[in-house]
């Protein structure tokens, strides 16, 4: 007798674009022009210097990876910040009650989360395209990596939104995890100028994976071979997507 | 048929409280049924587990014939939960709001239906504002309009009128009757107990989790209710030993005014008021005033709940 929701899982996806386009200074502008000052900011800091081993200057190298940068941000940030304020305002308990299975909530939660990361990376090179050269050497690599990397972080929002309590304890996720891995993903600098322990560390964080197949796709060079980095990227949204899945079937958090 | 039909149903909480324990209901189709109990009873959990926001630890349910458990998604569908706790998105409007839960729901939204909603909880003139500026009464009436939105069949009120004035209470209810008169079962559960005996025609009293009785109104309130015939003497009475053996058919209690006798009926079915006024008056002389005063189910859920927390403690 269960049948599927298709159109609880598009109303939930709506709502969740909307949610986002209606507060879209917040969401969308701020985190475009946030990625456009740190860019100013090294630009002039860097001057025309190289980035070592890469044979690319330090603008051109940048652009791709605060473009990431602010797509994995804001893909975190749509889920986590939507399920914490359900929570604090009382509203999941609609998503609890509405007949919607948990694929089906975890699906439109993603799509949403990969819609607004999309928006703003595309307003953010779409702001500096007269000013730098944006060139595309490999667009599939580009859309596979734009699109795991914002499937990774909207289910990490969307499991640290369960998990929350408050808004204080998704400031924390944000600023002790996704802060921190984000920056040290390859963002600002080449891991091959970091020393060779630390060079070890981030072959374990997956948003360097993230961060360099993605400016592979833009500059066609990278710190890793983009296509050997593809089965950890996709192993590791498809382990984030079952992970949503299982907590959400189960309440994790959201029911007593 | 049972539109609901609840079977040792159990609920323990990861602390060890026991919410609710062994409870079975039956809640007829089309019926208008009050569950009641103190605060702290497991109205709230019993609510909380049918619309599954809340995970039961053990026992069966099965809504309009369909298992509640294993047909979950069918079965949210046949409900409308008005929750306890005003919430509202801030991001939206009350007409996109109920847009959004229709199709939360999985039904196309319907406007001629919300239009109607609209009306008659008197929020058309609030339609185009965000909820963030309606006020509390205004919040939880829409709440009521989500509940309705996508036409359940059984539609649970949690405490739906608490914070909402007279006049607003008096038309929710009027429409609630309507939809009852039209098929749909409701659930209520409220501490304004004077309108839970006016609106249902079934009742539960629940306390400490466990079922205190559940009945048709009716039958509670002719098997269980009491009269009292009370006497004034406008002067504090003590009883004797000889007039508490007088008057122990009536069980007596005394006040700083006069006397208060229980009545009940005679074999032939009459009521034992001139028995009772009689013995009263053999004992006390004659009263300056006196009267009957029926329990009503206030008087009842009280000398039940009482009764039961006695028996536990």
């Amino acid at each position: 007798m269960s049948t599927m929701n298709l159109r609880g899982c598009m109303t939930l996806f709506k709502r969740e674009v909307h949610r986002f386009l209606k507060v879209k200074m917040q969401t969308i502008v701020t985190p475009a022009l946030t990625a456009i000052l740190y860019l100013l900011i090294f630009r002039y800091a860097m001057g025309e210097r190289q980035v070592p081993g890469l044979d690319v200057d330090y603008f051109t190298f940048l652009v791709p990876g605060l473009a990431m940068m602010a797509m994995m941000q804001n893909a975190f940030a749509n889920t986590s910040s939507s399920m914490i304020m359900g929570k604090v305002m009382g509203m999941n308990i609609y998503l609890l009650m509405a007949p919607l299975s948990a694929l089906e909530v975890v699906v439109a939660f993603l799509a949403a989360a990969v819609v607004r990361a999309t928006v703003v990376a595309v307003v953010f090179l779409s702001v500096l395209s007269p000013f730098v050269d944006i060139s595309v050497m490999h667009l599939g690599i580009i859309l596979l990596y734009g699109l795991c990397a914002s499937i990774m972080m909207g289910g990490l929002g969307l499991i640290a939104g369960m998990w929350a309590k408050d808004f204080d304890n998704i400031a924390m996720v944000t600023n002790f995890v996704i802060l921190p891995l984000t920056f040290l993903s390859g963002v600002f600098y080449s891991v091959k100028q970091l020393p060779e322990f630390w060079q070890q560390i981030n072959d374990a964080n997956p948003f360097f994976y993230l961060t360099d197949g993605f400016r592979y796709g833009f500059l066609g060079i990278g710190d890793t071979d983009p296509y050997a980095s593809i089965m950890v990227v996709i192993g590791t949204s498809l382990l984030t997507i079952v992970s949503c899945w299982y907590l959400w079937r189960i309440g994790w958090r959201m029911k007593e | 048929m049972s539109a609901l039909e609840i079977k040792g149903l159990n609920k323990v909480y990861s602390n060890g409280n026991v919410a609710l324990h062994d409870v079975s209901l039956s809640v007829p189709k089309g019926s208008f049924f009050a569950l009641l109990g103190p605060n702290g009873a497991g109205k709230s959990t019993l609510i909380n587990i049918l619309a599954d926001t809340v995970l039961a630890t053990g026992g069966s349910a099965r809504l309009f014939d369909q298992d509640l458990f294993a047909e979950r998604n069918w079965c949210k569908r046949q409900i409308g939960v008005v929750p306890q706790e005003v919430a509202f998105d801030p991001f939206f409007t009350p007409r996109e709001v109920l847009a959004i839960t229709s199709g939360l729901f999985g039904s196309k939204p319907d406007d001629a239906w919300i239009d109607h909603l609209l009306d008659r909880l008197e929020l058309t003139a609030h339609v185009g504002k965000n909820t963030r500026q309606l006020s509390g009464g205004m919040r939880r009436r829409l709440l009521v309009a989500q509940a309705l939105v996508h036409k359940p069949k059984l539609v649970i009120l949690d405490e739906p009128t608490a914070g909402v004035d007279v006049e607003l209470r008096r038309r929710l209810w009027g429409f609630m009757r309507e939809l009852n008169a039209a098929g749909t079962t409701i659930l209520l559960t409220t501490h304004y107990l004077d309108e839970a005996e006016e609106l249902c025609d079934h009742v539960a009293i629940i306390d400490q989790g466990k079922v205190v009785t559940a009945q048709p109104m009716a039958d509670l309130m002719q098997q269980v209710a009491s009269s009292y015939l009370w006497m004034n003497y406008d002067k504090p009475l003590s009883l004797s030993e000889a007039d508490t053996l007088a008057l122990a058919d009536f069980k007596p209690r005394v006040s700083d005014t006069g006397v208060c006798l229980q009545l009940g009926k005679l074999e032939n079915g009459q009521s034992t008021f001139h028995t009772a006024y009689e013995a009263a008056v053999a004992r006390f002389g004659p009263p300056q005033d006196a009267g009957v005063r029926s329990e009503d189910l206030e008087d009842v859920f009280l000398r039940l709940t009482k009764k039961e927390i006695r028996e536990t403690t």
